[in-house]
């Protein structure tokens, strides 16, 4: 899922300052998952945001809402109807759902809520970890089901360079595990290590972000 | 000969080559440069100059290179993929064969995290093993990696680092393997204190044909003090510097640390230099130049073969 975390009240009081009122969108796709930006963030956000403003002297009025998902367009008209009502609208869906709703609503004035941070897993309660990058041509039947282009901080692939550390952390943190050093390892535990032998080429980054923002038509479901 | 590199030449004669590194100055004052150079004068075969080492910045490797060059000597472009595209490798590459240049040693990098730019945006667009292919490409296709056609090919002989002290230690000789698939000519290791270690690498090395594939030049670096070598075994990345090796330093008096670790340096060439496989030294004398000449004698590297 994509996973997000919000800004810091700080900077959020100083993105509303110019506003009286805004609407408060919260998601229940991903961030809803990541506890970052779902009706309960909504609803922690908008009391916090309140609080912070009452205690200034200079109250503010949020409605809240939290739609299905910011990133489809039927649900977004969930939010048409408030919409002339609020000066801005903060978001705390991803990226996505914040850059949609400016674009269903070119009158409104979006703000982001959330940092958007990769794409990624629940590793346990409360710790969320990086594992696609989206670049667009999967490499993972050849690196053991680990990927080179997320995993290694260089995204190698041919590594593992030569900083990989003696417990088996990354030369840049010793958070971070090496990403060769898991792949070379699961591919021996399954039976696959011929596969290092091979040189991987030069990465077309095109697929990536390097070609420009991507779009996927499929004729079979466009109407 | 596929180069005019004055190391090929070396190594290619079967002498014991030694090559050494210069880091270029945090300035634009090329005197920094000259003066290490005259430090190195008929003590090595190719000098290399680092690029941008741990993502410090310095001045660039191809204007150290030029400044060398100038003075006579054979040097090595590092080349970093961490800081260009492959656009900008082929550019480089073909600029500093323009000028001159006859070698190359393809790297990745150290992250930029550990310089003093660490909000940068990398690049490694490709890799260190994809840049020596690149290199190997344009300079016996006469194509660039796009198939296109080059006028007039990039002659630099082809080199590559191995560290046969990071984990995991078992991958290491195959990731040499993989380099020397990839068309590399020499490889310059990382410093090595641990030469039990070293042996076994070379050992695995040769198992797997690759000492007859590849000049192997050996990295020696001299410690300056036994407080040096703490600080190198804790804090960077796949070095490996045995306790004993500790102790030998902290055994001697503070203001003789300094030649204990160019004894021990020029021991450990000594003994390298008896390990089949082995095609030369790399000393890496980090700040500390003015101790190579002393190092490349007291080995009894000197003098240095002559070409007219």
């Amino acid at each position: 899922m994509i996973i997000g975390q919000q800004k810091a009240i700080e900077a959020l009081l100083e993105m509303l300052s110019p506003y009286d009122n805004i609407l408060l969108v919260g998601c229940h796709g991903c961030v809803t998952v990541c506890r970052s930006g779902g009706e309960k963030e909504v609803e922690i956000l908008s009391s916090t945001i309140r609080l912070a403003r009452e205690t200034a002297g200079r109250p503010i009025e949020i409605r809240e809402v939290t739609l299905e998902r910011q990133c489809d367009p039927e649900y977004l008209e969930v939010m048409r109807p408030y919409l002339e009502d609020y000066q801005a609208v903060l978001s705390i869906a991803c990226g996505a759902g914040i850059q949609f709703v400016a674009e269903k609503f070119p009158a409104a004035r979006v703000l982001p809520g959330l940092d958007t941070t990769f794409i990624g897993v629940t590793e346990q309660q409360g710790v969320w970890a990086e594992r696609c990058q989206a670049c667009g041509d999967c490499v993972l039947h050849l690196t053991g089901g680990i990927c080179p282009v997320t995993r290694c901080s260089k995204s190698l692939f041919n590594g593992p360079c030569g900083g990989t550390t003696t417990s088996g952390s990354c030369e840049v943190n010793k958070e971070i595990p090496c990403g060769w050093m898991l792949i070379i390892d699961r591919l021996r535990s399954t039976g696959q290590i011929e596969n290092y032998r091979k040189i991987l080429p030069m990465k077309k980054w095109r697929s990536s972000r390097d070609g420009g923002p991507r779009k996927i038509q499929r004729e079979d479901l466009m109407g | 000969m596929k180069t005019e590199s004055r190391l090929e030449r070396v190594l290619s004669q079967g002498q014991f080559a030694v090559t050494t590194e210069c880091g270029p100055p945090r300035g634009a004052d090329p005197d920094v440069v000259r003066k290490k150079g005259a430090l190195l004068k008929g003590m090595v075969d190719a000098v290399n100059v680092t690029d941008n080492q741990t993502s410090v910045v310095r001045m660039s490797s191809l204007a150290g290179c030029m400044i060398l060059k100038q003075m006579g000597f054979d040097p090595i472009l590092q080349m970093v993929t961490r800081d260009r595209n492959r656009i900008s490798i082929q550019s480089d590459i073909l600029g500093a064969a323009a000028l001159g240049v006859n070698n190359i040693l393809c790297l990745s990098g150290d992250h930029q995290t550990f310089g003093d730019d660490p909000e940068a945006k990398n690049v490694f667009d490709i890799d260190s093993i994809q840049l020596i292919q690149l290199v190997k490409t344009m300079r016996d296709e006469g194509v660039f990696p796009s198939g296109k056609e080059l006028k007039g090919a990039p002659r630099l002989f082809i080199g590559a680092a191995s560290n046969p002290f990071a984990e995991p230690f078992a991958i290491r000789p195959l990731r040499l393997a993989k380099k020397v698939d990839a068309g590399v000519e020499f490889i310059q290791t990382q410093c090595i204190y641990n030469l039990d270690r070293f042996e076994t690498f070379m050992k695995e090395a040769r198992n797997l044909g690759l000492h007859e594939k590849v000049k192997i030049l050996a990295g020696v670096t001299p410690l300056k003090s036994a407080g040096m070598a703490k600080f190198m075994k804790k804090n960077v990345a796949g070095m490996d510097i045995p306790d004993e090796v500790i102790q030998r330093m902290a055994a001697a008096p503070k203001e003789e640390q300094a030649d204990k670790g160019i004894e021990i340096c020029v021991e450990s060439i000594q003994r390298l230099r008896e390990v089949e496989g082995v095609a030369g030294v790399h000393v890496m004398a980090i700040e500390w130049e003015q101790k190579v000449p002393e190092i490349v004698e007291k080995a009894g590297l000197l003098p240095r073969p002559a070409f007219s």
